[in-house]
């Protein structure tokens, strides 16, 4: 099962040690889940759950114009990008396909070096890099490196984990705004404490030294095991974040789906400024996306899965689910679809004109519903 | 009247059979192995086909949904369906729990006893999940 080819994070031999079911993704080994996924799915929305996503791309931009080089290249801007913050931004293609959607951080050093941070997924992370290195040669001050291998990623989300994970830190980092990021250490070992994550939970994502992987991480787990804090594998992960309808690429995202179809015109910068898609974008954004971005939930109990088909009362191809399963927090089953803007419209009471989606050769009736399926603090079920 | 597991057959697909006479015939009771629940894991889902229906050996007669995949339910046995357990859908919990004797699936009776023979006992199904797990 231990193929060879497989990269593991330093926290991979912990993950075995803990009983986790390991499972390739994106190249690495990591754990789908420990004790359940909807256990820890559980535990991350009413204590906190430790994931390791050490396997996303970290490149770190050094020299003067690494702002200018990350603002010709992403949808929002850097340039005015202040220290300590972060965005959430598309890298794009020219035609405005999605390369990659990526957080973008501007760091200070307690040296009071400036750098600029770009987490990427770890399936695009190779391509990624191929696709910058050319602007590379406009921007001759700045370098790119590759941080991946010689860093860890931790993230801790859920209700509980700023109060329990802050005391951890030198640095007063509950005060952190969302979106917020800076460096403090650890037993004097530096750590990038970012407020951000993939959960729809407040929450860190802390991004330390390879070797030092394995004691935050225990570190974390301990302070939080009272509280209920678990370890939690890329199962949870992935119901988690389609409950709070964030995209996931080669699902809602690709090269062939646009960020307006996708429902993140919010990330695009459009006016005053150009980047790489930019044209192409604002072409979309200014007639209206053909297909676009829905939530969907089926009128029984049978879980909608990617790539089931959907048409309209009259038989019509209107769509596909790009995401799909039960749903722990509302013990039903939730979806995304790409589907035609036409019909995405939903009511005042919540719901649409019924489709039907060919759910393995049944018919299934399903409805337009609003995204998020989860929102944080809030208790309502669509 | 509790099963016991070490006395049952079982397919390498993990469905788990009981035959016993009633009336002439042989009647087969087919359910899924606890190790099978445990590699599922969360159980959501579960469709199953109706009284009256005919099964072949080797072919999907339902499935079964946990919260990451979708798994087929393969017959071990040929026959027709001559009663299915109608409620389990709805207590996939107690499945989990008790999957030789709430756990029942179907039970068919059977048109030719030949599957049988290619059924694994428990003593080659433990050392087969071993070997995948």
């Amino acid at each position: 099962m231990n193929a060879p080819f497989l990269n593991a994070t330093p926290l991979h031999d912990w993950h075995v040690g803990a009983g986790g079911r390991m499972a390739e993704f994106a190249g690495y080994e990591l754990p789908i889940q420990y004790t359940g996924i909807v256990k820890e799915h559980h535990a991350c929305r009413t204590a906190a759950a430790l994931f390791d996503v050490s396997h996303m791309g970290r490149l770190r931009f050094d020299g003067d114009g690494a702002d200018a080089l990350l603002d010709r290249l992403l949808s929002r801007r850097v340039l005015d990008l202040p220290v300590g913050r972060v965005r959430y931004a598309l890298l794009c293609d020219p035609s405005g396909g999605v390369l990659d959607d990526t957080l973008v951080s501007h760091l200070a050093t307690p040296s009071g070096r400036h750098y600029h941070l770009l987490v990427v997924n770890a399936s695009n992370r190779a391509r990624v890099i191929e696709h910058i290195r050319p602007f590379l040669d406009d921007f001759p001050t700045v370098t790119m490196s590759d941080r991946t291998e010689l860093t860890a990623m931790i993230a801790v989300q859920g209700p509980l984990a700023v109060e329990v994970t802050a005391r951890l830190f030198r640095a007063p980092v509950d005060r952190l705004g969302r979106y917020r990021a800076l460096i403090t250490d650890q037993f004097g070992k530096p750590v990038i404490v970012s407020r951000t994550g993939y959960t729809g939970e407040d929450g860190f994502e802390l991004v330390v030294r390879a070797e030092e992987a394995v004691r935050v991480w225990e570190n974390v787990l301990m302070a939080g095991r009272a509280a209920g804090f678990q370890p939690a594998g890329l199962g949870a992960r992935d119901s988690l974040r389609m409950e709070a309808a964030m995209p996931l690429y080669g699902h809602e995202l690709s090269e062939a789906i646009d960020p307006i179809s996708a429902g993140l015109a919010f990330a695009c910068d459009l006016t005053g400024r150009d980047f790489v898609g930019r044209d192409a974008i604002a072409e979309i954004a200014k007639t209206g996306p053909t297909m676009v971005r829905v939530g969907l939930m089926p009128a029984d109990s049978r879980p909608l899965r990617e790539g089931v088909q959907l048409a309209d009362a009259s038989g019509r191809n209107v769509g596909r689910v790009t995401s799909g399963g039960p749903s722990p927090t509302l013990g039903k089953p939730i979806a995304m679809a790409m589907i035609e803007a036409g019909l995405a419209s939903v009511s005042t009471d919540g719901h649409s004109q019924p489709l039907v989606a060919d759910n393995r050769g049944r018919p299934q009736a399903v409805s337009v519903v609003p995204l998020p399926f989860y929102h944080r603090g809030d208790s309502r079920s669509v | 009247m509790s099963r016991q597991p070490e006395k049952l057959l079982y397919a390498p697909s993990h469905e788990w059979v009981e035959t016993a006479s009633e009336g002439g015939d042989v009647i087969a009771t087919i359910g899924i192995s606890a190790f099978a629940i445990e590699q599922l894991t969360d159980l959501v889902y579960m469709d199953l086909p109706k009284v009256g229906g005919k099964v072949s050996a080797g072919q999907e007669f339902g499935e079964v949904e946990s919260v990451k995949a979708v798994s087929p339910l393969y017959s071990p046995v040929d026959g027709e369906i001559v009663a299915v357990h109608s409620d389990l859908p709805n207590q996939l919990d107690d499945l989990k729990e008790d999957p030789y004797d709430f756990g029942w699936i179907l039970k068919v009776k059977l048109s030719d006893e030949a599957a049988l023979a290619k059924l694994l006992d428990h003593a080659a199904y433990s050392k087969r999940c071993g070997e995948s797990a």
